[in-house]
């Protein structure tokens, strides 16, 4: 090692290094074009100036190509550098007046026009191109030609190098824009995309693969990558500071015992090449719904701006078409999710430019999930234009690159329109490498190579112990892959009880030292992050500085705060010097400041006495090219994190003892397949079931489109939770009150007047719901009026009625999809097929007719409604507002309604009318609401925490539901949900104490009157008002329950007297960082 | 500096789930907005405490922004809600102390909006600058 000194400072480098990489590896920076890390030193463009000091005279020279020496001064900012590198930058702005990297280095020195005559060129001979083509890539391919004023950069003889590879390196290095590509070669260079942004963007050969990877590390892509192509290049690990790159990194096989796999490997979109007809990669502006995605996206290739790729410009119209690669002969299933992501693309778009003009061409439109139908109709109110027709082609407008689509519309007229971009909704299909994996697992799959898995058992293959979740078992949501996910979870855990909880270790930690009373003695580590922060901001003097703040002891600079010999040191200085605070001023807390806090556990220290300023990603990263106001900056950050740490206490999670025992409200199959799982699982179930009998809306069952044995499977249901010696089962029973929260709740059981008071540690919501009773179309007043569930009654009975029918008339959506209920029942379509099926396979005379709105037999039910067209079932669409009408002539019914296509009225005679009532929320859900504290939605079905990421949870924490309580769903839906509570529940009752947060609320009794102020404003309802007598008088204050409290702060910030305050986060440290801002160096 | 140009000091509060994520992601991806913000991580916007606001204001603070997550996004089911509802409360009292409104704002800013975060930023000190020096600044 060598020390010198640049600008006045004493620096360490390496023997051999420039004066250059010395500069910049202390972060003193110096300007240069013709530098780049991995090529040699070249001295060509002359920006890198510097006064080198000798003991008699001084002069300029070259930065990048002198070698540092032993002793050696150095100035880079005197006037005579700047003088003379101002010439320097006036000549080759006057060379390459236009090009944008040195108008802005010019700029930066003061000049804004050279004085010497413009030559309009675009190369200042920098030679990075040909050293790199050379040097790197091994090629030589482009060199410099001729002498003085003549010189150039161009292949042998000026033509096309037959040598080019076409990489694309010396475009990469050129500081001037200067190469192009077709002038050097004839080989067209063939861009990489981005597959994350469906390449509609390019990316490099190593590269992060988005910005949410875990882990976040760049990967190399070896079939693109110039060193693993060539054995060339390597230009990373020059660049990578923290050298790690690999090239030698190979795949390791590693072996884990297991005793159950669940299989996720989720899904691919439907390549629409495989559609010529809608001009998908023939059109440029035919792009697929994901690609329309990132297009939506703040991160996308556009940074949100919806832009077409054949002219970067705002399309004006934009139509998207259905079910492209969904509803096929082939691929006979529905896509489920493409109705609702085409609706939501289409609404977000609009929110991006509210005038754009949005058509969405669809067959039937499936918004058959919780809330979907409100949103399609609210999409409608905001303009979405809906055309009910799938499109035969797509043709390209020459000239303009619009698109034509020629489509029926409802009157059955031919017509064409115009669009700037079309998207494809593409559907969801297995992943190609999907068939090896169920190989290798000896799992079945269907003809559509999803995982093939039977009734009532939603999430397990053909193999016992693999289990399946979300679509690679079919197409679905996220509610339902999340609550698939959560079951497959529960069902490998019910398999592998025994062995819970036996792979875990604990870390070990030293006593904590008490702090209490001790003045504060904060010690201060400034990272330098590579040259990620240290490149910018100049961290020795933020070191200095950190030193003059009150109650620091020692401050310190590290090259990464974050390595493990730095927390080592960290842990000993934290004893040598006695700290009792530290600060680490370096990346975000987000990522790193579970690390540090280990460092200071590891040291004695309350975790909570650390604090963290983040100078690279808010303050270097951002502000690269102001190395003074980032240095200023980072002071402030430090100073404002400082000011924080002097007002840390030490914190402590609380712990809670966890009742084991879980309640199950609701006997249906629902509740009774949570309790089962539950039980499987080791654990006490209490069962409360208010009617006479187990089995719920499940008894009224007969049948299902999947041929299961719906009795067999109830009976057995019945007699494995009554046998069963963990689940106590209560008939005829009400939960009359509760208390409690997560770990601990006490429920009172109300049977025939006598009370049992329950014990639980979780509980699981299965209420269920009911059928519709109609009032409308004769329901009531004349018996050949029935509802599905009756009609399948009918069936299962043989009624002579049914039997002697000639015809049967069934009518969708009765009381479902209208204003006093606006949601879609879900599973009327499905059951409506299955009973008409079952009508025409046992009396081929009788006809079927089913009068419908939209037919939504989604996922892989698809395939019954082609069956139930094919064996003759007429299908007849009727609108909202031309709602069919029914009535009774002579003990003949019949039905007239009007046809939307022939517009006409038609009247069907038939002796049955059959109506697929809707599914509506039963009694007393709202008392369960309130004694558990779970909110309902407008319909009143139970409001999960997060529509689409939670829909098993609710935002108080122990409390789950399954089943009909949460929302219409089937048989096999409400099985798994009901499995997946049981593993969410388990997560609680598997511990025997559960970590609280330290980070919560606590009450400052002195300063709270109970005004209350606090109490609704709290999402989570962890207060209660309480009185207590204090010196004679009543005293009111709120008592918190640790809990359920999140400390989120609300009651703080809504608190008039501090009487509430969140730990961590109190008012006074965050005022102090805000004072520390304000108060300035 | 080298010109006596007035340069706006604001505090950001920051919500740790959204907004702090997205100031992080524009630093992430390197997106230059002027060093005239200094953050302050807040768990949720709904956690700032009105007189936070109006306490930096009347120290001196050139402008406040809190950022939060967009509604209904919030990691807190809906404290950016309890947030927006506190906006005009501070409004009013800032007019009381006589600093202009425009130096208060309000904004949702998801993890994954880098590019908006460093938007805002520089929107919101270009139009403090605009405004010039706090009335309260010493």
């Amino acid at each position: 090692m060598i020390t010198l000194t640049i600008d006045d400072k004493k620096v360490e480098v390496e023997d051999g290094s420039t004066i250059l990489r010395a500069a910049q590896k202390h972060g003193i920076h110096i300007p240069t074009l013709c530098d780049f890390r991995s090529l040699a030193p070249y001295g060509a463009c002359r920006v890198c100036l510097v006064e080198i000091v000798g003991s008699r005279d001084s002069w300029i020279s070259a930065s990048c190509v002198y070698a540092a020496h032993e002793g050696m001064v150095v100035k880079t900012d005197t006037e005579r550098v700047l003088k003379t590198r101002r010439m320097m930058l006036e000549l080759l702005l006057a060379r390459c007046p236009d090009a944008p990297r040195i108008k802005e280095m010019a700029a930066g020195m003061g000049i804004e026009e050279s004085r010497f005559p413009k030559q309009n060129d675009d190369c200042i001979l920098c030679g990075l191109c040909t050293r790199i083509c050379a040097e790197r890539m091994g090629v030589g391919a482009v060199s410099f030609a001729n002498r003085g004023s003549e010189r150039k950069v161009t292949t042998p003889y000026d033509k096309h190098s037959p040598i080019c590879i076409a990489c694309g390196a010396c475009q990469v290095v050129c500081p001037t824009n200067a190469v192009d590509l077709s002038e050097v070669t004839s080989n067209v260079p063939r861009p990489i995309a981005s597959e994350y942004d469906m390449g509609l963007a390019g990316r490099s050969s190593i590269y992060i693969p988005f910005p949410q990877a875990v882990p976040k590390v760049a990967v190399i892509d070896r079939d693109t990558c110039m060193h693993f192509l060539n054995g060339v290049c390597e230009s990373c690990a020059e660049f990578c500071e923290a050298g790690a790159i690999d090239y030698e990194q190979e795949d390791q096989i590693e072996q884990v015992d297991v005793g159950a796999v669940v299989l996720a490997p989720g899904y691919e979109h439907f390549d629409p090449d495989m559609k010529k007809e809608l001009g998908y990669a023939r059109y440029p502006n035919v792009i697929s719904s994901m690609q329309f995605e990132r297009l939506l996206s703040a991160s996308g290739p556009y940074l949100g701006e919806i832009l077409r790729s054949s002219d970067q410009k705002h399309p004006k119209r934009v139509a998207w078409i259905q079910c492209v690669g969904s509803r096929e002969v082939d691929r006979n299933y529905c896509s489920s999710v493409c109705c609702m992501y085409a609706t939501k693309e289409a609404i977000i778009a609009k929110e991006h430019q509210p005038d754009l003009d949005c058509t969405i061409f669809f067959i039937d439109m499936r918004a058959f999930g919780k809330g979907f139908d409100a949103y399609y109709e609210r999409a409608k109110e905001l303009g979405v234009r809906y055309i009910r027709c799938y499109p035969s082609s797509v043709k390209e407008v020459p000239g303009t690159k619009d698109l034509k689509i020629t489509y029926m519309k409802d009157d059955g007229d031919i017509t064409t329109e115009e669009f700037n971009m079309v998207v494809l909704s593409t559907g969801l299909r297995p992943p190609k490498e999907v068939r090896e994996l169920a190989d290798k697992f000896g799992v079945k799959l269907n003809e559509h190579g999803f995982a093939d898995t039977q009734g009532f058992a939603p999430v397990e293959t053909s193999k016992p112990g693999v289990y399946v979740c979300g679509p690679f078992a079919g197409p679905k949501d996220i509610p339902e892959t999340v609550t698939e996910a959560s079951a497959g979870a529960g069902k490998a855990m019910a398999l592998l009880k025994e062995q819970r909880g036996t792979l875990i270790t604990h870390k070990e930690y030293p006593p904590e030292k008490d702090v209490s009373g001790q003045e504060p003695r904060i010690g201060v580590f400034v990272c330098h992050c590579g040259r990620n922060i240290g490149g910018y901001a100049d961290v020795p003097s933020v070191v200095e500085y950190a030193k003059t703040l009150p109650n620091v002891v020692l401050a310190e600079d590290n090259l990464y705060t974050c390595s493990t010999d730095t927390q080592q040191r960290i842990t000993e200085l934290i004893a040598e010097h006695d700290l009792n605070r530290v600060v680490v001023a370096s990346c975000s807390p987000r990522t790193h400041e579970p690390l540090f806090r280990d460092t200071c556990r590891q040291a004695g220290l309350n975790e909570y006495l650390f604090e963290m300023a983040n100078i690279r990603d808010q303050c270097t990263w951002v502000h690269m090219n102001q190395p003074e106001e980032a240095t200023r900056k980072s002071k402030d950050l430090v100073r404002m994190a400082v000011a924080k740490a002097r007002l840390l206490e030490p914190l402590s999670k609380g712990t809670l003892k966890v009742n084991n025992d879980a309640l199950v409200i609701g006997g249906g199959i629902a509740g009774m397949t949570a309790a089962l799982n539950l039980a499987d699982q080791g654990f006490k179930v209490h069962l409360v079931e208010k009617e006479q009998q187990l089995g719920g809306n499940f008894r009224h069952v007969h049948s299902l489109l999947n041929g299961s044995d719906t009795q067999r499977k109830l009976n057995d249901a019945i007699e494995s939770v009554t046998s069963h010696p963990d689940i106590s089962v209560y008939m005829e029973s009400l939960i009359t009150s509760a208390e409690g929260s997560v770990g601990n709740f006490k429920s009172t059981v109300q049977h025939n007047g006598q009370s049992t008071e329950v014990s639980h540690g979780a509980v699981i919501v299965a209420t269920g719901a009911e059928e519709y009773e109609p009032t409308e179309y004769l329901y009531g007043k004349n018996s050949a009026v029935i509802t599905q569930r009756g009609l399948e009654e009918w069936i299962h009975e043989g009624r002579p009625e049914l039997k002697n029918a000639r015809a049967v008339a069934m009518i969708q959506c009765v009381g479902s999809r209208e204003e006093a209920r606006p949601y879609c029942s879900r599973i009327c379509c499905s059951q409506a097929v299955k009973n008409a099926i079952a009508i025409r396979e046992a009396q081929p005379d009788t006809q079927v007719y089913i009068l419908y709105r939209d037919i939504r037999t989604y996922g892989l039910l698809e395939e019954y409604y082609r069956q139930a067209r094919a064996k003759g079932v007429l299908f007849i669409r009727y609108q909202e507002d031309q709602k069919p009408e029914v009535s009774a002539n002579n003990g003949a019914l019949e039905v007239s309604c009007v046809d939307p296509i022939l517009n006409k009225p038609i009247r069907i005679d038939c002796d049955v009318v059959v109506l697929a009532a809707a599914i509506v929320p039963g009694d007393g859900v709202d008392e369960v609401g309130k004694l558990y504290k779970i909110p309902l939605n407008q319909d009143k079905f139970f409001l999960e925490a997060h529509m689409k990421l939670r829909p098993i949870d609710f935002a108080n924490d122990g409390v789950f539901m399954c089943g009909l309580a949460h929302c219409p769903k089937s048989v096999d839906e409400s099985i798994a949900q009901a499995q997946a509570a049981a593993a969410r529940a388990a997560t609680i009752l598997s511990k025997d104490e559960i970590e609280l947060d330290a980070t919560i609320s606590e009450v400052v009794d002195a300063n709270c009157d109970g005004c209350a102020y606090c109490i609704d404003p709290c999402p989570y309802n962890a207060f209660t008002l309480i009185e207590y007598m204090y010196q004679g008088s009543i005293k009111k204050t709120v008592d918190r329950d640790a809990a359920l409290c999140k400390g989120c702060g609300v009651c703080q910030a809504t608190c008039p007297k501090k009487g509430i305050f969140i730990r961590g986060f109190r008012l006074e440290q965050l005022g102090a960082m805000v004072d520390a801002a304000l108060i300035g160096e | 500096m080298a010109n006596e140009e007035f340069e706006p000091l604001i505090i950001g509060f920051c919500c740790n789930w959204c907004s702090y994520a997205g100031a992080d992601l524009a630093g992430v991806s390197r997106l230059q907005y002027p060093p005239n913000l200094r953050i302050v991580r807040v768990m949720c916007s709904g956690m700032v405490h009105p007189n936070l606001v109006i306490d930096a204001l009347t120290k001196g603070a050139d402008g406040v922004i809190i950022c939060g997550c967009h509604l209904g996004d919030c990691h807190y089911l809906d404290g950016n809600v309890k947030a927006e509802n506190r906006k005009e409360a501070i409004e009013l009292m800032l007019e009381d102390f006589g600093v202009e409104p425009e130096r208060f704002r309000l904004e949702w800013i998801s993890a994954s909006e880098g590019p908006r975060f460093a938007k805002v930023i520089r929107e919101m000190t270009e139009s403090v600058r605009a405004l010039g020096p706090s009335p309260y600044r010493a």
